[in-house]
Formats: C-alpha cells, sequence, structure tokens
C-alpha cells in the first residue's frame, strides 16, 4: 500500500488533519459550533468552486471563501440567539453559489463529487507540505490563546466578565476553523469535514477527565478513523469519507451508550 | 476608624437608548466594608454592578477606583451560568480559568500555588477532581466563587449567587463569604432580593428604586421601607 506515493501524501495529509482536527474539535463542541462547522464545509465547497471557476486550486477558492465568511458569521453571530437562523441564510446562500460556480465552470458532476466527497488519489506532495504549513500557523495561534480560548470556550459568563476581549477571539476562533475546514476538505471533502472537527471531540468528552485529556483523546480518534479509513478504502475501493465517517459514529454511540449507562449506574 | 475608601461613585448615571436606568448615584465604599445592593428586578442592580465592572460606560458622573484603578481588582460571581454538565472539566480547572497572567497553556507553579491556596480557604480541595458539570448547585456556587477571588481580589461581589439554594446550602455559602471578609479584610457587594440574608449579613445597604436611590446602615433598613421603595 505505501509503494504507492498517492497513499504516501494520503496518510501524511490524514495525520495532519486529524491532529488539527482533534484540537479545533474541542473548542467547536466546548463553544457549541457544530452545526457553524457543517456551513464552513459548505461554504469551502463554494469556494472550492469558485477557485475551479476563477481557475484557481480549489484549497486556494477555499481558504478565501471560509475566511472571508468566518468573519461576517462571527459578526452576524455575535448574539447567540440570532446564530442558528444567521447560519441558516449563509449556508443557502453559499450552497447556490457553489452550484453557480460550478455551472459557470462547466465542470461534470463528478468534479463535484471530488470537492463534496473528498479525493484520497488527488493529493499532490505540494498538497501535503501546503496542509503543513496552514496547520503550524493554526497551532502557533491556538498555543498563545490557548489560555483566553479555553476560558471564553469552556466559561464565556467568567471570560466576559474577567473583561476578555471574546468577539475577537471568537472570530480569531472562526478564522482558525476555516483554515482547518479548507485543510480537512482536502482528504474527508467539505461535505464531511464536519464530522473530524465534531465527532471526536464529542466522544472524547464523555471519557475524559480533563480539557487536556479530552484534546489528547479527540486527537487519538480522529487518527485512528482516519487510518482505518484510508487501509479500508484501499482494500474494498470504496470512498474513505464513507469509512471516516462510519468509524467516528460508531465510536460516538459507544460514548452515548456508555455515557447512559454511567448515568443509570 | 473607618477605613479607605476603596470605590467612589460620583453623581453616576446609566442611560439606555430613550431608557435612564438610574441618575446622580453617589456612594462611597470602604476597604473591608459589606454592603447589600436591593431593588425590584429592572431597576439597574447588574447594570450597576456592570458599570463597575468597566464594562458599562456611565453616561455621566464618574466611578474612582482608590488608591488606583490599577490597585483596585474585582471578583464577580454572575447570576447565570452555562456549563455543560459533560464538560471534563474539573472544579480545580475551572477556578484556574481566571488565571490569565501567564502566556503558556499551562500553569506555572505560582498560579497552581494560588489554585490549590483558593480550594483550601472555599472548602473545595476534597472535591477538586470532580467534574464541575457535576457538582450540586451549592458546590458550584463555592467554585465560582473559587474562580472570582482566585486572583485575590480586594472587591468582590456576589450577583444574586444565593438565589437558586436551599437555606442550609445558601446559610454554608454566605457563612464562608463572611468568613473571607474578616480574614481578608475583603470588601463585598451582595446583590440580592433576600432582606433577611442582607440584614444578617451585610452593614450597608443600597435600595434602587425607580423613584430614587436610598442608602445607609443596613439597621435601618425594615421590611416595609423595602415594599414601599418596591411599590412606588
Amino acid at each position: 500500500m505505501f509503494s504507492y506515493e498517492f497513499m504516501r501524501n494520503a496518510f501524511a495529509a490524514g495525520t495532519i488533519i486529524a491532529i488539527i482536527c482533534g484540537i479545533m474539535g474541542v473548542f467547536v463542541i466546548a463553544r457549541n459550533m457544530s452545526f457553524l462547522t457543517h456551513t464552513l464545509s459548505e461554504i469551502g465547497f463554494s469556494g472550492a468552486a469558485f477557485g475551479v471557476f476563477a481557475g484557481w486550486a480549489p484549497l486556494n477558492g477555499m481558504l478565501l471563501f471560509t475566511v472571508v465568511s468566518s468573519v461576517i458569521v462571527g459578526q452576524l453571530s455575535a448574539r447567540s440567539e440570532r446564530r442558528e437562523a444567521a447560519t441558516s441564510a449563509i449556508s443557502a446562500l453559499f450552497i447556490g453559489l457553489g452550484i453557480l460556480f460550478l455551472s459557470l465552470a462547466n465542470k461534470n458532476a463528478s468534479y463535484a463529487t471530488s470537492i463534496l466527497f473528498g479525493s484520497v488519489i488527488g493529493i499532490s506532495a505540494s498538497d501535503v507540505q501546503q496542509m503543513l504549513w496552514l496547520s503550524l500557523l493554526v497551532l502557533v495561534v491556538i498555543f498563545v490563546i490557548y489560555r483566553f480560548l479555553k476560558f471564553d470556550s469552556f466559561d464565556h459568563t467568567g471570560a466576559r466578565v474577567k473583561g476578555l476581549w471574546t468577539n475577537v477571539l471568537s472570530i480569531t476562533f472562526l478564522v482558525l476553523l476555516a483554515l482547518s475546514v479548507s485543510v480537512a476538505a482536502q482528504i474527508v471533502g467539505s461535505l464531511l469535514i464536519f464530522i473530524l472537527l465534531t465527532l471526536p471531540a464529542a466522544t472524547a468528552k464523555y471519557f475524559a477527565h480533563t480539557v487536556g485529556g479530552m484534546m489528547l483523546l479527540a486527537i487519538a480518534l480522529a487518527l485512528f478513523g482516519v487510518w482505518s479509513g484510508l487501509v479500508f478504502s484501499y482494500l474494498t475501493n470504496y470512498p474513505v469519507s464513507f469509512f471516516i465517517a462510519a468509524i467516528e459514529a460508531i465510536f460516538y454511540f459507544i460514548a452515548l451508550g456508555w455515557q447512559r449507562l454511567q448515568t443509570a449506574g | 476608624m473607618e477605613s479607605a475608601p476603596i470605590l467612589k461613585l460620583e453623581h453616576l448615571g446609566v442611560t439606555f437608548p430613550n431608557h435612564p436606568v438610574f441618575s446622580d448615584l453617589n456612594l462611597t465604599i470602604r476597604q473591608g466594608e459589606v454592603w447589600s445592593i436591593i431593588g425590584k428586578n429592572g431597576v439597574g442592580k447588574t447594570t450597576l454592578m456592570r458599570t463597575i465592572l468597566h464594562q458599562l460606560r456611565p453616561t455621566h458622573g464618574s466611578i474612582t477606583y482608590l488608591p488606583s484603578q490599577s490597585e483596585v481588582t474585582i471578583g464577580y460571581v454572575p447570576q447565570f451560568r452555562n456549563i455543560d454538565a459533560d464538560y471534563p472539566l474539573t472544579i480545580k480547572d475551572f477556578v484556574g480559568l481566571n488565571l490569565t497572567g501567564w502566556k503558556l497553556p499551562w500553569l506555572s507553579a505560582k498560579e497552581r500555588a494560588k489554585v490549590e491556596k483558593i480550594l483550601d480557604q472555599t472548602g473545595l480541595r476534597q472535591l477538586a477532581k470532580r467534574p464541575i458539570g457535576q457538582a450540586s448547585g451549592g458546590e458550584k456556587q463555592k467554585a465560582y466563587l473559587a474562580q472570582a477571588l482566585v486572583e485575590a481580589p480586594n472587591l468582590l461581589i456576589l450577583d444574586e449567587s444565593t438565589a437558586s439554594l436551599d437555606p442550609v446550602t445558601k446559610t454554608e455559602l454566605l457563612d464562608l463569604v463572611a468568613e473571607l471578609n474578616q480574614r481578608l479584610h475583603l470588601t463585598v457587594l451582595f446583590v440580592t432580593h433576600d432582606i433577611p440574608m442582607a440584614q444578617k449579613y451585610t452593614q450597608q445597604y443600597l435600595m434602587l428604586t425607580p423613584s430614587g436611590i436610598e442608602q445607609g446602615p443596613i439597621k435601618n433598613l425594615t421590611t416595609e421601607k423595602v415594599w414601599e421603595g418596591e411599590n412606588v
């Protein structure tokens, strides 16, 4: 399997993605942003379609659209009571734009499918390198703002009372999330991106005892899902996204069952 | 002998668009005093606290922190908190969240010592490893208090913190605050509707009513006066 360059690239990219998603996912779950993550992934699809239309690499189109829209979403949903409605409106608009750009670019349905669901064989060594740099950027920023982000994510009221710039933190986090979405979309596709950004962390929440532990477990679960997904996909020739989605969902349901048992006990 | 003032509000007023919340509020709070801030819902108690916490800019008047703004640190225990029951955040971690001075992700040795000290002072030592989401109402309030105190503030504001507690837990928490006030010479502001509590645990009161502001020693506060003020 590793004699093929595309598989080596896929494993390298998958490892980077799993680490980033494990870390970012903890904050996505703590900040109740699963739906917003889903929306960003749709915006990523639209950005990729725009990239194709404009003759750019899809990743660059994704980066442009997700970063700009994350700031807009952050501004529109500063008040939590209107977050869902604002997110739905933006989601609908961007899916429409994605379809329009694909149509204008005269690409066929299989091209749209590869943007939506990812493509293992499409990852080159230079893609891996670009992912690595973007991921390092995300990690460095998270390292610098970790304390403030942790405070704001796990105790928003306390952080606000403390006088932390919660709006600035929120927008910074959304931009980091946009970068993570663009990175991860390369392998699992934009439509299923929220699997890796939500399910491993949502599962880890039930087993970990500290935020650091939750982060490590989320990374481990994401790595297991991505690596196993790649192996199964290689062996069966079925889409890698399906296997990753199935594995992470199974872990999540096990966690829910375990939690229920704990509560009953 | 009177202790030194820590906070002076002079002719303070806050007006929201087309809606004056309160105006011409004059108040001097001295070090080590315990005040109750009372008044019916919507009269501006939380707005006043937010103004003291620099979250709102006053429309009129001024707030002076003494001896200087940088020397007055404020711990605030808010009325509502949204903590997910499943968060893997222990009480000890939760208390440490308020330490944001050190820029690395982990707590420094000095910060860990601060957390340990406040866990001891608030009687949370045995519960340090319990997830905050699974703590009882009283334990949570103690954890909120410990978080507010971890930076060793000289002014503590409790915004209706005991409203949802049973009488025994409430007394336990209030006794703890009274003890900390004595031991640390901590200045305390209780925002409350609980008049018997105010009469037992505080020395001064500030009552906000739609018709004006009244203040004085707590012994002058009678239930009739509160009814009168609230029904204006």
